[in-house]
Formats: C-alpha cells, structure tokens, sequence
C-alpha cells in the first residue's frame, strides 16, 4: 500500500511530467511555424523577404489603369460567368467573388482631412485577399476553408462546407457569400465546367485555382483590357508584381489586423 | 385447453407478418427487371473495367474529388495507361453523356441518392 505522502509525490511529478510534455509540443509546433528564415533571409528589408511558400500567388491592382474606365464591369462579369455566380438583385443576398466599393469603404479609417480629392467614390475592385493568416480558414469547423501551403491559395472545398458561417463574420473583408437560397434560376447561362453550388454553402473567390491548374492567368486578369490586374508568384523576386511593388507606392486592405493580404493595391 | 386453435392461428399470423419483409423482397425481385442502361455509342471502354466500375465507382470519385480539390491533382491515368481529367461533369459524362438514362437509371433501381447533381451540372440541365 502507498501512503497518503507517496500518493502526492507520485501525482505531482505525474502532473510535471504532463505539464513539461505539452509545453515542448508547443514549443515544437510554434517553432515549425514561425517563418523558416536563412540569416541571408532576415538580412533582406522587410519589405523584399519572400513568402514562406515555395510559391505564393499573389496580385497587384493598378488603380490609375482601373479608374480609366469607372463603369467597366468586365472583370466581374468574366469572373462571375466563368464561375456560375448568380445574381440575385437583391443586395441582401448578393453572392459576390469579385466587385466594387468606392475607395473610401475600400480603405476605410485610411484617408485624412486633406488627401487627394475625389478618391473618394472611386470604384475599387475587390476580391478574396488570399491572406497568409487568414481568420476564415482558422474559424472554419470543418476545414472546408484553408490556405494551401504549395501556393498560399485560400481554397475552398464546397464538399465539406456545413453553411456555419463561421468565416462570413471572420473575414474582415466581406470577401464571403452564403447561398440563403438555391442559385441555379439565378444564373443566367448556367456553365456546365464548373459546378454551381447550393443553398446553404458560403462561397469566395479561389484566385481561379482551376485555371491555374491549366496554366491560364485568373479570369478576371485575363478580362481586364485596362491591364489593371497583374497577376502572379510573390515569391518570384523577378514576376512583374514583384517587380510593380518594388516600383510603385502599394497599399493592402487593413493590414493591422495581421492577415497579410496578397491584394495589393498600387496607388493612385 | 380450449383456445389451442386461436393461439395457432394468432402464431401463423405473427409469422406471416414478422417474415413479410422477406416474402416481400422475394417476390418484388422476381418481378423488378434489371434496369436498361443507355451505353455510350461510340466508346468501348470505361476508365475501368466494368465490373471493377460497376462496383466501386462511388469510391473512385470520392478519391477524385478530395485529390482535385484538396491536393491539386487533376490527372487521372487509368490502369491501362489512357488519361482523364478527374472530373464528374467533363470525363465521367462527356461519355455517359445521358445521366437520367445511365446513372439515375441503376440509382432509382438500387435506391442510391447522390447529391451531386445539385451542384454539378449535367448536360440534360444546360439545353
Ligand atoms: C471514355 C468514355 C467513358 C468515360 C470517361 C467513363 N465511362 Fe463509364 N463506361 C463507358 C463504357 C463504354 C461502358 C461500358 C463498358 C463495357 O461494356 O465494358 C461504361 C460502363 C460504366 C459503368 C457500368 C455500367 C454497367 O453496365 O454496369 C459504370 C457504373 C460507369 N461506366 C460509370 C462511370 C463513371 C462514374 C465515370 C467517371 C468516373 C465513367 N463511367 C467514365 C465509357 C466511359
Ligand atoms: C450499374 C448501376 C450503376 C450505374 C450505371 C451508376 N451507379 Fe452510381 N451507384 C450505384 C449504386 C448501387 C450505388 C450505391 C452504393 C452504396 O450505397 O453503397 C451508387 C452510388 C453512387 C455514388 C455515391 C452516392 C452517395 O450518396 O455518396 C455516386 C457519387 C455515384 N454512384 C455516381 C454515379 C455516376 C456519376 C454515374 C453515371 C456516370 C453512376 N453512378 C452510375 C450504382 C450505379
Ligand atoms: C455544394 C456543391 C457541390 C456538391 C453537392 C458536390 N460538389 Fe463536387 N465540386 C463542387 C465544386 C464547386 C467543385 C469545383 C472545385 C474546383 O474546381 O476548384 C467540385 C469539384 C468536384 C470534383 C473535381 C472536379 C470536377 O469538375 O468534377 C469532383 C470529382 C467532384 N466534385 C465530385 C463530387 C461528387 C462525386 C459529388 C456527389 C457525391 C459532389 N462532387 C457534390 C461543388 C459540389
């Protein structure tokens, strides 16, 4: 028989031994997680050091090229048509991947009593910003939502989508939609390529992944006459959206929540 | 001793009703043919042999579906060496090009719902 005195010395170093294992997982897993960073690496302004993915797809919006045409749709109807987004004409249910908000609720909070006049109502595309931390995928229940390391795409698996909404109020972009009701009759030519959802999944923009897949740019680039969307690998030093960052001032939508967005915004 | 007659005519009734499922089973697939499959015209050759097809192509597009859109991985090269992209609207009905008379067909008489096509477009759906 162990005595009482035995008994707690036992417990405490059974509860030790517990307490130190967790705290060395934790320590494993915060370390495999933080940038791997050559010292080459940490040496590079902070600006110039590359993503952690082996690729990181990424895209510059060039606002003066865009605002040469306020009225043209052509990026959000190429993109809606080539995904089966519905257009419902009610903005209370609206189903969007890409759209437009005047700048100054694009960039709320970010302007001053004396900037530039008429940005203001400016029409400034907006997309899913593929962030490097994004809150969705971390809210998301059933990994339906995740940032696929190979490339930093934000994909979205509608399989496994439980219509929680749990990433509608994460994302501080409003970049996600929920299907309150089936989009089908709302699709005007129903493209039979790429699969429509259902009522009751959230759905976002994927960067057009299965374009990518065939080696085509986003539909929404390609759409573009203006040129005003460059789009490609941010972990390629000589990719023209690396090269257009380098050059040009560039703002990225809240970037003090810490998601790293990887929609930049050339200014105008 | 006087109801032997009731209680037996009571037990041959439960029977009767407890083994109903079975007598019914019986007698309905006697008289359920076998449903007629609309085949593609000009194809021979399904992306697997048609008894491995037959028997396990739920399995094969569940593997599809996770492959594409969790890993990336669009390219299908059956046993044979032929190549498909892995895809239920552009591989699997670009031959089966009639859904109702294919896969709904066998589904009614298995009793298999799938719920692909709420999302996944069948050619029958864009005429
Ligand atoms: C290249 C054309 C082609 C493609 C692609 C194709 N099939 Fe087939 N499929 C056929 C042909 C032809 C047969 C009949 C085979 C035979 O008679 O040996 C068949 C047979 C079948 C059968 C068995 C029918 C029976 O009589 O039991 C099933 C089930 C089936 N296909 C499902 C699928 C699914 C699911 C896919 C997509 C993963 C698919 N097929 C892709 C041509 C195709
Ligand atoms: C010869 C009969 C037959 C044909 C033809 C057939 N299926 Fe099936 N399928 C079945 C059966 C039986 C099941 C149910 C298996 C089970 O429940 O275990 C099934 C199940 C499925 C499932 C899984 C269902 C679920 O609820 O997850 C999918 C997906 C599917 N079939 C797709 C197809 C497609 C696509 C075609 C046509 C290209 C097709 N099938 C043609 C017999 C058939
Ligand atoms: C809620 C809508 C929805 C439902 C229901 C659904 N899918 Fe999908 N599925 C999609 C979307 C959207 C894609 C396209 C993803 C991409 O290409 O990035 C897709 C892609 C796929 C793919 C790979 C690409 C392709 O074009 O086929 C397969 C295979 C697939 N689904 C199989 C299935 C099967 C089998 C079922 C039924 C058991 C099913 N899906 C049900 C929405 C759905």
């Amino acid at each position: 028989m162990i005595n009482r005195k035995e008994f707690l010395k036992a417990a405490g170093c059974a509860a030790l031994a517990a307490v130190t294992g967790r705290w060395a997982a934790a320590a494993e897993t915060a370390s495999k997680a933080g940038r791997p960073q050559s010292a080459e690496e940490a040496a590079r302004p902070r600006h110039e050091r590359r993503p952690r993915a082996s690729r990181q797809w990424g895209m510059a919006v060039d606002l003066r090229k865009c605002w040469k045409d306020e009225g043209c749709r052509d990026c959000i109807a190429a993109c809606h048509q080539e995904h089966n987004v519905p257009d419902l004409g009610n903005p209370k249910e609206e189903v969007k991947w890409i759209w437009k908000e005047p700048f100054e609720h694009a960039f709320h909070g970010e302007g001053h009593d004396f900037e530039k006049a008429g940005l203001g109502d400016l029409p400034t595309p907006l997309l899913c910003n593929h962030c490097e931390k994004p809150a969705c995928a971390k809210v998301c229940p059933t990994k339906a939502t995740w940032r696929r390391e190979e490339d930093g795409i934000v994909m979205m698996d509608w399989h496994r989508c439980i219509g929680c909404r749990y990433c509608i109020v994460a994302c501080p972009y409003g970049s996600r939609s929920f299907n309150w009701r089936d989009p089908r009759p709302f699709i005007k030519k129903v493209r039979a390529e790429f699969p429509t959802r259902t009522r009751g999944v959230v759905e976002k923009c994927t960067f057009c992944e299965e374009r990518l897949a065939q080696g085509k740019p986003p539909a929404c680039v390609e759409a573009c006459k203006a040129k005003a969307l460059v789009f490609g690998d941010l972990s390629d030093e000589g990719s023209e959206v690396r090269k257009l960052l380098k050059s040009n001032f560039s703002l990225v939508r809240k970037p003090g929540l810490g998601t790293r967005p990887k929609v930049y915004y050339l200014a105008p | 001793m006087h109801d032997t007659g009731k209680i037996l005519a009571g037990l041959a009734v439960f029977l009767a009703l407890a083994t109903s499922p079975l007598w019914y089973a019986s007698l309905a697939r006697s008289s359920a043919a076998a449903p007629r499959l609309d085949l593609p015209a000009a194809e021979r050759r399904c992306v697997l042999p048609r008894e491995v097809i037959r028997a396990s192509h739920m399995q094969l597009l569940d593997e599809w579906r996770t492959q594409v859109v969790r890993d990336g991985q669009r390219d299908y090269v059956t046993p044979d060496g032929r190549r498909f992209d892995k895809s239920l609207t552009r591989t699997c009905l670009k031959c089966h090009s009639n859904e109702k008379n294919f896969c709904s067909r066998c589904h009614d008489y298995a009793g298999a719902k799938p719920v692909c096509w709420n999302c996944h477009v069948k050619p029958e759906d864009i005429k």
